[in-house]
């Protein structure tokens, strides 16, 4: 797809892909291609963010993600602070702005935030100077998973235009779906969602997405299978009669896999749960990019960071 | 910036073509006189790294022997990049191919013209992260002056004493199209 090329995001924050032109992704997509050599380097850490402070400031339980951003923030010499739910006093009661306020006072940079709310980094950017970096609020995005998803595919085809995508699973939920149908679709990628009706939110074809709700179809001929973990901890009664019978219907196994197209690359963002969305012998077999797919978040989080860092006006001289 | 701008600059060629690859060949014998062959040059982006190129097609004509050739970005060192930068846009980042091992070796930082010496420092950090080499010295095809930082190269080109004000543009077949030096006032094109 023909993009007008940018040298720099428009806004001082990353809360979703919505608001990114396809010339900003392909920017962040770029910048992480050449930051990946680091994690190769003896000594895998370089001085541009030396003096910057990053506050990492997740209300909502995550290991990988907390962790990706904190690898990406001390491979580029920031300093780090986090501020977790249930060690911080957001659990005395505290509300977001007051946290706000506070960690304003001690001056930082960027703030990561995952919240369980929807839209809670969008208010903060509003209220603070630091950047705001979403990792993930409630079930509206996590678009630094979609661009690392995003920037796997480009790695294996070289193209996101034309890719057929699958993403199946617990779509209702998932602020992973909302983010990589966003950009996925604005980069000319076709984007397949599957889940069972009770998991299929209503108008989401406005996304520009097809949906169905049987797996096999799906499949037929796709270039990416990315399946999503079923959340059960964000469902009040569950959407179906049982775990074994969302396996039976839903789970990715070889059979299924092998009405893919013969290249397909096998997704999924983590933590998978073996023997309900997916079988091990997908997850581990050879089509599985999973684990690529975390050593690329590094370099998705470490270029927004970098892009983020930028001031305003015009390169200067440096001979 | 200046009405100045709008008019077209003022440029006067300093090297042509045969100039410039006289001035690659005379750099190459330096460069063995002084440490053999047993060296390898990196070239910094953008055009450090067809010029590293060059010369190690010089000294292969020139002793029969292959060196090796790395190149540098010099990017994530830099000491503007941030918000104290005038800029809205990050510089590009872009690749960095040493040999696995620098520990013990000469090398030879290529550059087209050293200015201020700051992507010289940028490049030295850049280089000891990646290893200990026994040696580092600094081959560049212009001096234009105006060190900012004690820096000095050891295989220098041309010198050519310039005003502040005046911009030296090295252009490159590989980068360019066409191979030259000029100094021309006015000119925006800043590295």
């Amino acid at each position: 797809m023909p993009t007008d090329s940018v040298q720099s995001l428009a806004a001082k924050d990353l809360v979703g892909i919505a608001p990114l032109s396809a010339g900003e992704i392909q920017l962040i997509l770029d910048t992480a291609e050449g930051l990946l050599e680091i994690a190769r380097r003896p000594i895998k850490k370089v001085p541009t963010l030396r003096g910057r402070t990053v506050v990492n400031l997740f209300m909502e339980p995550s290991t990988r993600t907390r962790f990706s951003f904190e690898v990406a923030e001390k491979r580029l010499s920031a300093d780090t602070l986090n501020f977790s739910a249930g060690t911080s006093s957001v659990t005395k009661g505290e509300t977001l702005i007051d946290t706000a306020r506070n960690l304003m006072a001690m001056a930082p940079d960027f703030i990561v935030m995952r919240h369980p709310n929807s839209g809670a980094p969008h208010r903060l950017a509003k209220m603070v100077p630091a950047a705001i970096i979403n990792a993930g609020d409630g079930i509206n995005e996590h678009p630094t998973q979609a661009l690392l998803d995003a920037f796997t595919m480009r790695r294996h085809f070289q193209r996101l235009e034309g890719l057929k995508v699958v993403v199946a699973g617990d779509i209702s939920h998932s602020r992973v779906a909302r983010s990589n149908a966003f950009l996925l679709t604005k980069m000319g990628a076709q984007v397949r969602f599957v889940a069972p009706a009770s998991l299929m939110p209503l108008g989401v074809e406005e996304l520009g997405v097809q949906t169905f709700n049987r797996l096999e179809p799906a499949l037929e001929g796709a270039d990416v299978v990315m399946m999503l973990r079923i959340q059960r901890e964000r469902q009040g009664n569950m959407n179906f009669p049982s775990v074994r019978e969302y396996y039976d219907f839903f789970g990715l196994t070889p059979r299924r896999l092998a009405l893919a197209a013969p290249h397909a690359v096998v997704m999924h963002p983590g933590p998978i749960n073996r023997g309900v969305e997916i079988d091990s012998a997908v997850a581990d077999g050879p089509r599985s990019v999973i684990l690529e797919q975390v050593t690329n978040g590094v370099a998705i989080r470490m270029a927004i960071l970098y892009l983020l860092a930028g001031g305003h006006g015009e390169p200067t001289s440096h001979s | 910036m200046t009405d100045r701008e709008q008019v077209s600059p003022t440029r006067v060629q300093i090297l042509d073509e045969e100039g410039m690859n006289r001035t690659v060949a005379r750099m190459a014998a330096e460069i063995v006189e002084r440490d053999g062959g047993e060296i390898i040059l990196v070239g910094i982006h953008t055009r450090g790294v067809p010029l590293a190129e060059r010369l190690a097609t010089a000294i292969a004509a020139m002793s029969g022997q292959r060196v090796a050739v790395g190149r540098l970005d010099i990017t994530l060192y830099r000491d503007d990049v941030g918000p104290w930068r005038p800029a809205h846009s990050q510089p590009v980042i872009k690749d960095t191919s040493l040999p696995d091992s620098i520990d013990g070796e000469v090398i030879y930082l290529v550059d087209d013209v050293l200015f201020t010496g700051r992507t010289v420092r940028a490049a030295l950090d850049t280089l000891m992260d990646y290893g200990r080499p026994r040696g580092v010295r600094l081959a560049v095809l212009v001096d234009r002056g105006h060190r900012e930082l004690p820096v000095a190269a050891d295989v220098v080109g041309k010198s050519i004493p310039t005003g502040l004000d005046e911009d030296v543009q090295v252009r490159l077949r590989e980068v360019d199209g066409e191979d030259g030096v000029w100094i021309g006032k006015g000119s925006s094109d800043a590295h």
